[in-house]
């Protein structure tokens, strides 16, 4: 700590708070496609990869778009649908070819990697300025940024309150809890979990549309660890949501925090990156992060729950 | 009714743990049987329950529904004639949802599932209304999520999901052996008296010999994978453990080696 102080003191803490509204901004954007990562990690119960793809062909997809001079809204649809697209396949090679739920979604990963590729004419980023294009989003225009991203989420979480509270959205919830109960109820559970892939994926491709606008060019690599980040955003925000709330926490709450997640993700990472960790070890840390938020509770129930413990006289 | 033509399942084809579960097993219900089903460990009680559900494919026969051969059937389709309990309380429920959005999932069983409202407000209240039958103040905590119940209490809403929608058959796979013995007789006076209002066709796999005695108006007895004894109306009444395990030994040339049954 006393080695630590003086180094601090020779950091700009301004520079800290210049950085909030990006951080706030980028936070929002990854904030969608964390809702994504929530909807098959939390309530379909399946560890999807595919969106490490997704987030990149939305790029792809919204840039090229663009450039052949399509409104940006109507190319970030497009990039959702092409998430969708992305969704189903993986549904399908889980559902009707049996491959197990994470291979299921590297492969399309994988395969993605060469469509966004040919997407963008085999270059690894295109660029597409906010000077010459119309954008939603741009980090040139944070606070419009912010707008319009917090009107989207409002939106979008709205759409899935009203959806999961459908026979079809209870089709998809009961079968991330308990497949075998849904097929004994008539529920064919193939289809709850194609269609909540293609829900995740459709947002996923969607944030990677408002991504690649807000960066101003899309890159093949932009969705590379995107699902450490869908994580940590979903596990910060239940954490930090049932803090606040406990079981009181209800569904659109649960959401809203998926994003709050994703924002303090954003700013955390910016405070490392100013406390001086260097940007190529990004990666490693991030990683770090994520494994202690999932081990916290898994060791938490362990000390409760212990061997150690009941050798020393049980939980008296 | 319900009809099972010479039904064959092996399990694990090919391997050393290549199993014959159900070995020719011809069965007819008449509307309103209730029957139950004893046997030994392995003699294929609980496979037959699943194979009418359709939990896999069977290898060989025929099994009808009303008439209807349902033989090619996945489960989810077969699910629209059947309630189904199991053995552990766990597999009934959705942990994660509420006990009425439990409800309302069975409420839709064999209908089509689109974008209408999961949970209307009228079910609330009929649901608000059956749940005050079993007299287990669930009534009350109807939004609270199912996996805060305790075993007994997610049973009974099992069979109440298993029986909203009135079944062609209800399926009972020894679905009080999990539970301690009060509540498992609570939740066996439940099943009877659900099965009796609603005149309902139903199977019970029990290993409890005196339940399938006293339960029921018809018991049958399996052995590796055959059914070997079939008795109903006044001989079933008068029959005793005793007699049962007789008859066992009998018909099977083994002695019966169980002792929750004999216990039980």
């Amino acid at each position: 700590m006393v080695t630590i102080i003086p180094v601090l003191g020779a950091l700009d803490p301004l520079a800290l708070v210049r950085a909030l509204p990006g951080n706030v901004s980028q936070g929002m954007i990854w904030g969608i496609m964390s809702i994504g990562v929530y909807l098959t990690f939390k309530i379909l119960n399946f560890a999807d990869l595919t969106v490490d793809g997704t987030m990149a062909t939305g790029g792809a997809v919204a840039v090229m778009l663009i450039l052949a001079g399509y409104h940006p809204v109507v190319a970030v649809i497009m990039a959702c649908i092409a998430g969708m697209v992305a969704g189903f396949i993986t549904g399908i090679l889980h559902t009707v070819f049996g491959i197990p739920d994470i291979l299921a979604g590297i492969l399309t990963q994988i395969a993605l990697y060469s469509v966004n590729l040919n997407i963008t004419g085999g270059k690894a980023n295109q660029a597409v300025s906010v000077d010459q294009f119309d954008l939603i989003v741009s980090l040139r225009y944070i606070t419009s940024t912010i707008v319009v991203t917090a009107i989207l989420t409002a939106l979008i979480i709205a759409i899935l309150y009203w959806f999961f509270g459908t026979e079809m959205g209870f089709t998809i919830r009961a079968t991330g809890c308990n497949p075998n109960m849904s097929r004994a109820q008539g529920i064919n559970t193939s289809v709850a979990k194609v269609i909540a892939l293609i829900f995740s994926n459709g947002l996923v491709g969607l944030a990677g549309g408002l991504l690649a606008q807000y960066q101003g060019n899309c890159d093949v690599n932009m969705g590379r660890g995107a699902i450490v980040i869908g994580l940590a955003s979903v596990i910060i925000g239940e954490v930090l949501g049932e803090a606040i709330f406990g079981n009181r926490l209800n569904f659109c709450g649960r959401l809203l925090f998926v994003v709050f997640g994703s924002i303090i993700y954003y700013i955390v990472i910016s405070f490392v990156v100013w406390l001086g960790l260097p940007s190529i070890d990004m990666k490693l840390f991030s990683a770090i992060v994520v494994a202690i938020f999932l081990a916290v509770p898994y060791l938490k129930g362990k000390t409760k729950n212990s061997y150690r413990r009941a050798a020393k006289g049980g939980v008296r | 009714m319900l009809e099972l033509r010479d039904v064959h399942k092996t399990f694990n084809i090919g391997t050393i743990n290549e199993k014959k579960a159900l070995n020719g097993v011809d069965l007819k219900l008449e509307e309103g049987d209730f029957v139950t089903v004893i046997g030994g460990n392995g003699a294929g009680k609980s496979t037959v329950l699943n194979a009418i559900a359709g939990v896999w494919p069977i290898d060989n026969g025929t099994i009808l529904i009303d008439g209807e051969n349902v033989t090619g059937l996945p489960e989810h389709k077969r699910a629209s004639f059947l309630g189904r309990v199991f053995q552990d309380p766990m597999t009934g429920t959705t942990a994660t949802m509420e006990i009425q959005e439990n409800l309302a999932l069975a409420a839709r069983r064999g209908q089509r599932r689109g974008l209408k409202w999961g949970i209307t407000k009228r079910e609330k209240m009929q649901f608000h209304e059956l749940l005050a039958k079993l007299d287990l103040g669930l009534e009350d905590r109807m939004t609270s999520k199912v996996g805060l119940l305790s075993g007994g209490q997610r049973q009974a809403i099992t069979l109440l999901m298993a029986t909203l929608k009135r079944p062609r058959i209800l399926l009972l796979d020894e679905h009080t052996a999990a539970l301690d013995p009060k509540t498992a007789a609570k939740v066996l006076a439940l099943s009877d008296q659900i099965i009796e209002e609603n005149h309902l066709t139903a199977m019970m796999v029990t290993h409890n010999m005196r339940d399938a005695i006293v339960h029921g108006n018809r018991l049958i007895m399996m052995n590796e994978g055959k059914i070997i004894l079939d008795i109903r109306g006044e001989e079933k009444k008068k029959i005793t453990v005793e007699d049962l395990l007789r008859k066992f030994e009998e018909i099977s040339g083994e002695e019966f080696a169980n002792d929750k049954a004999l216990l039980g």
